[in-house]
């Protein structure tokens, strides 16, 4: 067999000991008219064969573009000892630390991780990992409702479309209401939460809110008011939940900063690598005074019977395994692997190297705009932003097809991905990081003008 | 001694200098966050360690060598299927191809991970018996919910909204009950019989026009198949109600029991148990979803499409309205697929039943060797499948020791312990599960290792009581690290442990 030991001698040698002719009698407690019928799929492939077959579906995939595709997830320069790392078996072959002598290793990595990204948010406590940014606001979400003992939450048009599906889906389950902020339309905030509708929405005596969720940068790329939105949110007695980028954070004000209670994200930018769609990594961060209502692992500092400093999963009592339909979530597997992926990012580029990327980043998109501004491609919004911004480009869906095949993927349709806003309809939504190259930049504003005139 | 002890290593703060690291990005330009507000930048740096690469790679290592893992060793953790992880998967889901593709990219650049997920998607339904398999839950307790949203939602679609119970045995993973509750459900909790098995009367006596669903383990977390399975689908049905199976275990009953056949409705896998993804410390898992006729149209979206020309595409935001929506962003961890993926085709249908009967030859052979030893309760009498329960209630009696205190002396002799305590419904429960890639020299070790510390407890149990003696640290102040959490590092914390160097 594949990856088993045994021999035809060693089933022997079992089968003997249980006095069995064969296997076949373990398995006479499946009542015979429940039995499977056949299994039909391919023969088993020798590794030669399927390492040549894998080989070629990765290679059916296109990722020799020059990439603008944002959204969400983001290209990084990894260094390479991050991924030797991750591919030391004792890491990556270890169950979640269930026996903490023999498990030293993964929890002060967790524990390590809870320290650098509560850094990185400048709030008190991080979870050990959750599913995905989306999974992550989710949870943000419930979180707010439970501490709150209130049942609906405000979310901005602003977050990522994909969260907000998510929300939605997890709040139907949960018996709980969401309602959505609009954006401000016209004028220098256009694009981001609509500050007057959120106090409106916040000022519903009859049904009060139990969290906000608004995203910096939002889907759009672009700055919102923060500080402003936490203190309306909490002048209505409800949680601020701030959805975070985390590279941003090497240079944007952390949630810490402007009273946000809760924080989540995405952590596939600390390092990980895009694989489409995942195993990503969910940033769920809060204040002391919410850790009760965290959902997910939490590792902690404590000391052995010889009073040697040692890590240890604690507080379990809001989990599953211990509460059962009383727990804080049904959480149980996590990111555990991309959570040390992203620590092992950080403590390689460190504080200074995450401004860098940063601001980099921010600089690339400097020049992205100004390239696609010179072949007459403009922003749609006038609102500050970080390194991703929409443009306006008519026949968005006809011309970034064109641009594919010149090499090109001009970033996302918008009209693709928010049904919502008729701001975006005619849209691309582009951004740029520290791995964006000039040559990339100059190659996609010739493509866009070449594809425009065709 | 030192405060971390001789392996122990020191935190990345600790060894954090001022000045270290850096030169990994080229520098920005110096005006390059001149656009940004200044009320919107961050005033103070967060204080990130400063090292350079010897110091993070060597933190590392050595921080991995207080690792117990399926690479360093034994780990027959019941009901978390720690089976090999074989090397191609690792490298396969690495492939620039694989490991580039961003998930928004267009389909027709994406044809090659779409078309390995639709395959894939093919074959979990052939193992399955289910109709079709969605890809997009994170892990396993993701899938319930997923399963379970669709079960509420194929209900209302009925006019039948009442239906908020689901009923789960008490030996059930904690994940089921919490999922029911995260679903907007009742848990009706249903007691096992004396033979391990539901107990039926009892879930008789709860199945209702409020019952909405069962959620069944099967084989059970006891290790045992459902002798009554059939029955009790029967039942459920009979009552308008729906038949979840908890996938957990399905490592036993590949090729010899396809649940959507059996009349289940829907189902979860787990591919880091069954179809050998590495756990990685806690995750990432991913937890496919199969359904059948009835929740079909439920299904998360997007689903992942092959069109008439042999062209795969994804389904768009708002194409199957009776979708139960979104459960996370993207299409799914398509990295931890693309590792299922490579298992599957590696083992073909032939492959995956020796798997089966070689995981559950092995429990059964290791089970025979406890029992015969006389060393430990065995509780279940007849065959298990691929994990079994021992006890340790009798020997407890005899010399005070514990199930924790013989877990914690199997760490000594260089075995990961089983799952402890569980399930609920066994006092001073062993469960243990060798899988399929474990040598029967591993086997017959890890028995002897076993019987000898039963031995220790009668001889000198506080041999036992006082393990493990060879691990990194002892016995773990786990009350103290709940009752003043220290959950950061803060320059204080180094105060009262101070850095090793």
């Amino acid at each position: 067999m594949t990856y088993g030991p045994h021999t035809a001698a060693d089933r022997e040698r079992m089968l003997a000991a249980l006095g069995l002719e064969g296997v076949d009698a373990l398995f006479s407690d499946i009542p015979a008219s429940l039995r499977a019928t056949p299994l039909h799929l391919d023969p088993p492939e020798p590794e030669q064969e399927l390492a040549r077959r894998l080989e070629r579906l990765a290679g059916r995939n296109r990722t020799d573009l020059a990439s603008f595709l944002g959204a969400g997830v983001y290209r990084h320069y990894a260094p390479p000892a991050v991924d030797q790392i991750l591919l030391r078996g004792e890491w990556y072959t270890a169950y979640t630390p269930y026996q903490p002598e023999v498990s030293q290793g993964t929890l002060q990595s967790i524990y390590e991780y809870e320290s650098l990204i509560a850094e990185l948010v400048s709030l008190d406590v991080v979870s050990a990992s959750h599913y995905d940014g989306a999974a992550a606001t989710a949870e943000a979400a419930l979180m707010a409702c439970r501490a709150t003992r209130r049942a609906r939450v405000l979310v901005s048009r602003g977050v990522h479309p994909h969260y907000r599906a998510a929300i939605r889906t997890y709040f139907r389950g949960a018996g709980m209401r969401v309602d959505e902020i609009p954006l401000s339309v016209d004028g220098p905030a256009a694009g981001t939460t609509d500050l007057d509708a959120l106090e409106r929405l916040l000022g519903k005596q009859a049904d009060p809110v139990a969290g906000v969720l608004v995203a910096q940068p939002d889907f759009y790329g672009l700055l919102e008011p923060m500080a402003e939105a936490a203190r309306l949110t909490h002048a209505a007695g409800a949680l601020f939940v701030a959805i975070v980028e985390p590279v941003s954070l090497g240079v944007l004000a952390p949630p810490g900063a402007y009273g946000a209670d809760i924080a989540a994200g995405e952590g596939q930018p600390l390092g990980i690598a895009p694989q489409y769609g995942g195993p990503y990594l969910g940033i769920l961060a809060c204040s002391d005074a919410l850790v009760r209502q965290l959902p997910g692992r939490l590792v902690g500092l404590t000391t052995d019977l010889d009073g040697r400093r040692a890590f240890v999963m604690t507080l379990q009592a809001r989990e599953q395994h211990i509460r059962r339909e009383k727990a804080a979530s049904n959480l149980c597997t996590n990111q555990a692997l991309l959570a040390l992926a992203a620590s092992v990012w950080l403590a390689m580029l460190g504080p200074h190297g995450l401004r860098d990327v940063a601001a980099l980043g921010a600089a690339r998109a400097a020049e992205l705009e100004a390239a696609l501004a010179a072949v007459g491609v403009p922003r749609v919004h006038r609102a500050p932003y970080l390194n991703e911004f929409a443009v306006l480009v008519p026949d968005a869906r006809r011309i970034h097809r064109g641009l594919l095949a010149r090499g090109v993927l001009g970033g996302l349709v918008l009209a693709d991905a928010v049904v919502d806003d008729p701001a975006v309809s005619d849209a691309l939504l582009v951004c740029a990081t520290e791995v964006t190259t000039s040559d990339e930049i100059a190659a996609f504003a010739t493509a866009l003008a070449a594809e425009r005139a065709a | 001694m030192s405060a971390t002890g001789e392996r122990l290593q020191p935190t990345l703060l600790e060894l954090s200098r001022p000045g270290r690291g850096g030169s990994i990005v080229p520098h920005p330009p110096k005006d390059a966050l001149d656009r940004i507000p200044s009320e919107q930048r961050r005033t103070v740096p967060p204080a990130l360690p400063e090292l350079n690469e010897p110091e993070v790679v060597r933190h590392y290592v050595n921080l991995s060598q207080l690792n117990h893992a399926v690479d360093t060793g034994f780990y027959p953790l019941g009901s978390c299927t720690m089976k090999w992880n074989p090397k191609l998967n690792e490298w396969a889901a690495r492939l620039p191809g694989f490991a580039r593709l961003h998930p928004l990219a267009p389909d027709e650049v994406a044809q090659g991970t779409l078309g390995l997920l639709w395959e894939l998607e093919q074959m979990l339904c052939e193992i399955s018996g289910m109709r079709a398999v969605t890809l997009q839950p994170a892990a396993g307790a993701h899938g319930e919910l997923c399963g379970i949203l669709m079960i509420r939602a194929y209900h209302e679609s009925r006019g039948e909204s009442e239906r908020r119970e689901v009923l789960v045995p008490d030996s059930a993973h904690g994940t089921n009950p919490a999922t029911a509750t995260m679903a907007g459900m009742r848990t009706v909790s249903i007691p096992s019989a004396a033979d391990g098995g539901v107990d039926i009367a009892a879930f008789r006596a709860a199945l209702g026009p409020r019952s909405a669903a069962i959620m069944i383990t099967n084989p059970s977390t006891l290790g045992l198949f459902e002798r009554r399975i059939g029955e009790l689908l029967e039942a459920v049905h009979d009552v308008g109600a729906l038949a979840y199976m908890d996938g957990a275990n399905l490592n036993a009953i590949l090729g010899r029991f396809k649940p959507g056949e059996a009349g289940f409705d829907v189902m979860h896998i787990n591919t880091h148990k069954t179809f050998s993804t590495p756990h990685g410390g806690g995750g990432p898992g991913a937890g496919p979803v199969g359904v059948g006729e009835k929740l079909l149209p439920f299904l998360p979206a997007p689903r992942v499409l092959r069109e008439a020309d042999g062209t795969y595409r994804l389904e768009a935001a708002d194409e199957r309205p009776t979708s139960i929506g979104r459960l996370r962003s993207f299409v799914g961890s398509s990295g931890v697929l693309v590792r299922a993926y490579a298992y599957l085709r590696a083992h073909g249908a032939a492959g995956l039943r020796e798997v089966t009967d070689d995981a559950v030859l092995a429990a059964n052979y290791l089970k025979h060797r406890l029992a015969v030893s006389g060393a430990y309760d065995i509780p279940f009498d007849g065959a298990c499948k691929h994990e079994f329960i021992a006890g340790a209630s009798s020997l407890k009696k005899r010399t005070g020791v514990r199930t924790l205190d013989i877990a914690k002396r199997l760490l000594d002799h260089g075995f990961h312990a089983p799952t402890i305590y569980f399930p609920l419904t066994v006092d001073e429960a062993m469960l243990i599960e060798p899988t399929e890639t474990e040598s029967l020299e591993t086997l017959d070790a890890f028995a002897d290792a076993l019987i000898a510390i039963a031995r220790e407890a009668e001889s000198d149990p506080s041999l036992v009581t006082g393990a493990p003696h060879t691990a990194p640290v002892r016995r773990l102040d786990e009350a103290g690290a709940a009752r003043n959490p220290n959950l950061r590092w803060r320059a204080t914390a180094g105060a009262l442990a101070p850095c090793p160097d």
